[in-house]
């Protein structure tokens, strides 16, 4: 549970971002779309992750 | 000093997020997410000691314990549906946000209705 989490998810954003840009410059706005998505689904792998511990983490602390 | 840790988290991740922001704006809100699951495992164990706090004084007043879970599964979700509303609400979707506090609070009178109907019976008792 360290900090290092935000700062990957931060390097993958401004990396896809970045990518996004430079592939609309060169007029591939098909390939931009498609590695902004491709981004997001790989963030969204780790975060779904963190948030099924987060919810059992509440689940055994409340007895829910 | 572990408050310190997480504003130091919660300046850094907003930093990052106002960076991410300009470009495009999904990027924020998985940074606010895991900014909320990061600081909530950082308070989790602290909270585990609060509820063993609260269950030892409900043992010294001899409550029953199965109000105290009750009180214990209303706060698990409220913490959870505020968690996503809250989230909602950023992301500029006030109506997701109040869908999901409506949902959380059906499930806090589903989960306390033992507590209603046990005062329904005192109350009924004392009036005679």
């Amino acid at each position: 549970m360290d900090i290092t989490i935000v700062f990957r998810i931060a390097a993958v954003g401004i990396l896809v971002s970045v990518l996004n840009q430079v592939l609309i410059r060169s007029g591939r706005e098909e390939q931009a779309m498609l590695t902004t998505l491709a981004g997001l689904v790989v963030v969204l792998f780790w975060i779904i992750q963190y948030i099924s511990d987060l919810f059992n983490t509440v689940q055994a602390l409340f007895q829910l | 000093m572990e408050i310190g840790k997480i504003v130091i988290i919660g300046l850094i991740s907003v930093m990052l997020g106002l960076i991410l922001k300009k470009q495009n704006p999904e990027w924020g809100m998985y940074i606010r997410v895991i900014t909320g699951i990061l600081i909530f495992f950082i308070i989790a164990e602290k909270l585990g000691v609060v509820i063993d706090i609260i269950k030892k004084m409900s043992d010294k007043i001899d409550i029953d314990l199965v109000y105290i879970g009750i009180i214990f599964k209303v706060l698990g979700i409220t913490y959870i549906s505020e968690f996503g509303a809250q989230l909602c609400k950023d992301a500029g979707e006030s109506s997701i946000a109040s869908k999901i506090e409506f949902a959380g609070k059906v499930f806090i009178i589903t989960v306390s209705a033992p507590i209603m109907l046990a005062l329904m019976d005192i109350i009924t008792r004392i009036i005679p």
